[in-house]
């Protein structure tokens, strides 16, 4: 029987290493989502105040990580900063520093431009009621910031899963590296290996980024509808 | 047919206020007693809404004095939230938070600011509902409600904190006409049962059924302070006749 490049997947423990892969880049992709947003609602929060210096500094923390890749940021990390401290990073932690750094700056801008948009009447009411700025960002403005980002958050953690992708560059075993190795163990038995490998892969990514896709929707017909 | 007390709760003492150099409101005094209603008249741009504001801290004034019971308000260590628990205000714009129902945008003060017991507060939300007509759209979400319908809850708001005194700005000028009637006759109806108010407004016979006393602005400036069947029969202010001409049609 002629041997089906499908196969390949459920050779030996295959599956299995994928799987692994899968949770590495998962794994990455979410402690950064999850820090970076909770972290960026603060950002963003600061970016709002009247101080000028403040937001420029916001600003060139944004611009420094939309200007500079992120591939550059990671070999910046593993092998820049480690050498100048003299301290070991993991590829894994240092993945997720900098894709927590771009996330917190990301998520700060779309946080600041959801709170800049609400009306400046929703400020003044609250204030007319007697709240104080911490009450007022927490029942006022955050609840309604968080309904208007909800596009960019979704569009910035469908980005951040991809761009995961990079991490094999700084030596971490991820889907991608997984499905790498299998290709190159069996491309001379099954030539057709990558086509099933990274379909495969192609696959799983939707199965990632897609829910995420349908929850925005949900969420904001709920909210918004 | 004065009703006011003689107790003194707001005194303005030659205020003065600019925007950019530009000078918006001047050598401002007026002084309302527990239980009055004034109504502040005048053309647009004069001021009228920027001296609310100044009296609810939302604006800062450049000189001159503005006390509440005889504290000052431009003291630096003034506590605005603590003020503003007694000086409620409503808008112009019709300023629910729309992330949340009727009867959450009515007590989220009381419990969050003010920390008072839930069912109390409930109930005394419940009774200002009812009393404004709206009991039936506590669970309603602000854009299921008409603009009458919006400002007659953000007055309800500003009343369950208990203030003791109420700012309006121009709080009907940007309804459907048909809608004006219902929020005036809330606010007519606070008025007799003695609450203290601050009214901007263009509603001309709304103003003379309401005020104990009619505060004419221009140019930043009080031109006449007059009773209200006074001013709108012989206004002794030049600007003033002017002005009421204009509303003769």
């Amino acid at each position: 029987m002629q041997n089906l490049g499908i196969n390949v997947l459920f050779k030996g423990s295959n599956m299995l290493r994928i799987a692994e892969g899968l949770f590495v880049t998962a794994k990455i992709a979410f402690i950064s989502i999850a820090i970076g947003s909770l972290l960026g609602i603060v950002l963003g929060v600061i970016w709002t105040c009247k101080s000028k210096w403040i937001r420029l500094l916001c600003r060139i923390y944004l611009e420094a990580f939309r200007i500079i890749p992120i591939l550059v940021w990671l070999f910046i990390f593993y092998f820049g900063i480690t050498a100048e401290l003299d301290i070991h990073l993991s590829g894994e932690i240092t993945s997720v520093i900098v894709f927590t750094l771009w996330g917190i700056a990301e998520m700060g801008d779309i946080v600041r431009g959801a709170l800049e948009s609400l009306p400046k009447h929703q400020i003044e009411s609250g204030k007319a009621l007697g709240f104080n700025m911490r009450r007022l960002y927490l029942y006022i403005l955050i609840p309604q910031a968080i309904r208007r980002m909800l596009p960019g958050v979704i569009n910035l953690a469908t980005r951040m899963v991809k761009t995961t992708s990079l991490v094999i560059l700084i030596g971490v075993t991820d889907v991608i590296k997984v499905g790498q190795q299998i290709v190159e163990l069996s491309r001379l038995e099954v030539p057709t290996a990558s086509f099933w490998v990274y379909g495969f892969i192609f696959l799983l990514y939707f199965i990632i980024c897609y829910p995420l896709s349908l929850l925005s929707k949900r969420l904001e017909n709920k909210w918004i509808g | 047919m004065y009703k006011g007390s003689y107790e003194v709760l707001l005194e303005i003492n030659d205020l003065y206020k600019e925007y950019d150099g530009v000078p918006v409101l001047n050598n401002f005094n007026l002084t309302v007693k527990k239980g009055e209603v004034v109504v502040v008249l005048g053309p647009s741009g004069c001021g009228k809404s920027t001296l609310l504001r100044c009296i609810n801290g939302l604006e800062k004034i450049k000189g001159g004095d503005i006390k509440y019971r005889n504290k000052s308000l431009i003291d630096k260590d003034v506590n605005w939230q603590e003020i503003r628990q007694h000086i409620g205000m409503v808008f112009q714009s019709y300023d629910l938070f729309p992330h949340m129902t009727v009867i959450e945008n009515i007590t989220l003060g009381p419990l969050k600011v003010q920390k008072r017991n839930k069912s109390e507060v409930m109930e005394q939300a419940k009774i200002l509902l009812e009393r404004v007509g709206l009991l039936d759209r506590q669970n309603s979400y602000p854009r299921q409600l008409s603009g009458g319908q919006k400002q007659r809850i953000a007055i309800v708001r500003a009343l369950c904190m208990n203030p003791e005194i109420m700012l309006f700005d121009e709080v009907t000028a940007s309804l459907d006409p048909e809608m004006v009637r219902e929020v005036l006759d809330v606010m007519l109806g606070l008025a007799n049962q003695g609450m203290t108010m601050i009214i901007v407004t263009h509603e001309m016979s709304f103003a003379r059924a309401v005020a104990d006393k009619i505060v004419f602005v221009d140019n930043g400036s009080i031109c006449e302070i007059s009773d209200p069947d006074d001013f709108f029969t012989n206004p002794k202010a030049e600007r003033a006749q002017q002005f009421l001409n204009i509303f003769q049609y």
